[in-house]
């Protein structure tokens, strides 16, 4: 019964093909839309999640701000607030698992006839265990190298693609403000941070090299920046509260002074990261929904015209021994079967839009199983729900009055 | 052995009308045994439809009772009907009502969709129904492209698939020419001959005396019911 029943169906479907195939678009379109939103809204997800993990866990950034006495700001040529000293007593505090001093900033490369302009991290070991950065060949330097203020450097991916092509680095000597660097490492890749920018384009020294030999710092052992990882999520308040109040004390900071200093939680800033995206990509699936919705609609309107159109069809059928489940059941297979051919076009259409976006852009695109059966179900559960009334309709006609319509 | 395929009693059908309740049918008492072929007559607007839509079990009656094979119908729900009308009951209409989309084969195997028959089954027995009506090697023509006595021929032999026990047919050479009429009156003869039931309405007295009863209607009442003695039928 049910197999001639889908055959009825998929004849009625036959029938009318242009109609069909514009009902169709509407759930083509609808369920496209959700498969490609939901698609571009988890590949950010995915995206965000991925470059957090590329920053560390639980790290704070502590940057140097400026010293201000009753409201007046002493602008800049005092220098910066940190030193090395602030990060040797930082690393004294409990649940401190890593502390490094970073001065950083821009230089040029050369490399025989190359040159390239990058980031240049001046800092100690510890830095690369708080980033959990890991290098793929060679070996860091090690706390002496930062005492000696040896002539050593780590390279990043794109500095080192841009500067040796595909020689190894290793070994090569390369040379930053005329100061010749021997290169003992090469860095894992990271990708972009949450800001956009590519972790991979930098060169990192030791903190001491960095100061004498390229930025040239006025107050020796002055740093910008110091980053610290607190030894879990759950201590990180606690971290917080200490390491304000040590450096305080240190700076001999009054009641009633302000912080010489910021402290940036960057766990804080990837969560709301994560949850932007998040945000986002409800949103887009719940755009996208309106147009599953409105697809719907489609089905039921023009549903609703076959079975006025065909009210002499039902009328015979009636004649002839259909009962009122038989014509609810047509109708509501003629409905279901729109909807989810719509939803199979949809869903391809969906998928390779995706595919072509992650082909020609360099946007993250995740299709999940998951997206795509629920696309189904509501596809499915739209042509049931939308198909139940004019079904309805059809199978309640009384047969004499539905033989007698012209 | 005389058995009533059909017995009325007191039967009435009224229709709500803009103007009021319309009393179409007013109290008809009729019984019909098995193996007879019956025709009605009647002015135009006397009830015949009416009567008919009741005997085929799709309408129901306002007032009386209707004894289907000794079954009271008059009250019965609407999906007992629909069973009644696919497996006991074959309606022949004036206007065919074949769907213009399905072969003949398909259009004539319908009925055995809704009693749960396979699909090659069904082919099968269309095919062969169609054949019994002089129409095989059009099975898979559509309804269009063949002449209205043909699509007649296709409507009663959708009538015949499931072996109804009685063929109902509302003016059904109402819309032939007098020629095709015959031969259409020649297969219901033929079927009646082979035992079933047959009553139809028909507005020529030549049609109707095809029939070995004439039951004659006026105003949604009965006024005649003659037997035709074999001896003066025509000959065909
Ligand atoms: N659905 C309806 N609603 C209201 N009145 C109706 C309806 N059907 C039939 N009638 C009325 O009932 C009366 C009998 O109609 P019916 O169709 O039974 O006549 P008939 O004998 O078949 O006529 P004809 O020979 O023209 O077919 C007519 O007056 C008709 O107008
Ligand atoms: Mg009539």
């Amino acid at each position: 019964m049910l197999s001639a029943m889908l055959g009825e169906a998929w004849h009625a479907m036959g029938c009318n093909r242009m109609r069909t195939a514009l009902t169709m678009l509407g759930m083509v379109i609808g369920v496209g839309s959700v498969v490609l939103m939901l698609a571009i809204g988890q590949g950010a997800q995915y995206a965000v999640a991925q470059t957090i993990s590329t920053m560390g866990s639980n790290l704070y950034i502590l940057i140097s701000g400026s010293t201000s006495t009753s409201g007046v700001r002493t602008g800049s040529g005092f220098g910066p607030t940190l030193n090395v000293a602030d990060a040797e007593a930082i690393s004294e505090l409990d649940d401190i698992t890593h502390v490094a001093p970073v001065h950083q900033g821009t230089q040029q490369l050369v490399y025989g006839a190359k040159n390239w302009s990058t980031t240049v991290v001046g800092t100690t070991p510890s830095y690369l265990d708080a980033r959990a950065w890991t290098l793929t060949s060679g070996y860091a330097f090690g706390e002496s190298d930062v005492r000696s203020a040896s002539r050593v450097a780590l390279i990043g991916k794109t500095a080192a693609e841009n500067l040796f092509d595909r020689e190894d680095p290793i070994g090569k000597t390369i040379r930053i403000r005329q100061t010749p660097f021997v290169i003992i490492g090469t860095l894992a890749a990271k990708g972009q941070n949450l800001d956009g920018r590519d972790q991979d384009d930098t060169v990192i020294i030791p903190l001491t090299t960095a100061q004498r030999k390229v930025f040239g710092v006025p107050f020796a052992g002055s740093v910008r920046t110091i980053i610290l990882q607190a030894s879990s999520a759950e201590a990180m308040p606690a971290v917080e509260k200490s390491v304000t109040a040590l450096l305080r004390q240190r700076h001999r900071l009054r009641e009633d002074m302000d912080n010489d200093f910021y402290i940036r939680n960057l766990a804080a800033a990837a969560d709301s990261a994560a949850e932007t995206t998040r945000v986002m990509s409800l949103l887009l699936g719940a755009i996208a929904s309106v147009s599953l919705l409105v697809g719907g609609i489609g089905i039921m309107n023009i549903m609703l015209v076959s079975v006025t159109e065909r009210t002499r069809e039902i009328g015979i059928r009636m004649a002839i021994g259909a009962r009122q489940k038989d014509i609810l059941t047509q109708f509501l297979l003629e409905a279901i079967m729109i909807s989810i051919a719509g939803c199979l076009i949809g869903l391809l259409l969906g998928i390779g839009g995706a595919l072509l976006i992650n082909a020609i852009t360099d946007m993250v695109i995740v299709i999940s199983g998951g997206a795509v059966i629920v696309a189904f179900a509501v596809a499915a559960g739209v042509g049931v729900f939308f198909g139940f009334y004019p079904a309805r309709k059809a199978a309640a006609l009384d047969p004499i009055e539905a033989l007698r319509y012209q | 052995m005389s058995e009533a395929v059909i017995r009325v009693a007191g039967l009435g059908k009224s229709y709500l009308t803009a103007a009021g309740l319309f009393p179409a049918l007013k109290g008809v008492d009729l019984t019909i045994q098995r193996g007879e072929f019956v025709a009605i007559m009647g002015p135009s607007g006397s009830g015949k439809s009416t009567f008919m839509n009741l005997l085929g079990c799709l309408d129901t009656p306002s007032t009386g009772d209707y004894f289907l094979v000794e079954r009271n119908v008059a009250h019965m729900p609407g999906d007992e009907l629909a069973i009644l009308r696919n497996r006991t009951i074959g309606f022949v209409f004036q206007g065919f009502n074949l769907l213009p989309r399905m072969t003949l084969e398909d259009n004539v195997a319908l009925p055995l969709v809704y009693s749960g028959i396979g699909r090659e089954a069904r082919r099968g027995k269309g095919r062969q129904m169609l054949a019994r009506v002089g129409l095989d090697g059009y099975a898979q023509s559509l309804p269009a492209r063949i002449s209205g006595g043909q699509q007649q021929r296709v409507a009663i032999a959708r009538a015949l698939i499931n072996s109804p026990r009685l063929i109902l047919a509302d003016e059904p050479t109402g819309n032939l020419d007098s020629h095709t009429s015959e031969e259409i009156m020649a297969l219901f003869e033929q079927l009646n001959a082979e035992g079933i039931t047959i009553v139809l309405v028909t507005h020529e007295a030549d049609i109707a005396a095809h029939a070995r009863r004439q039951v004659r209607f006026l105003d949604g009442f009965i006024v005649s019911d003659t037997a035709t003695p074999v001896s003066e039928r025509q000959p065909c």
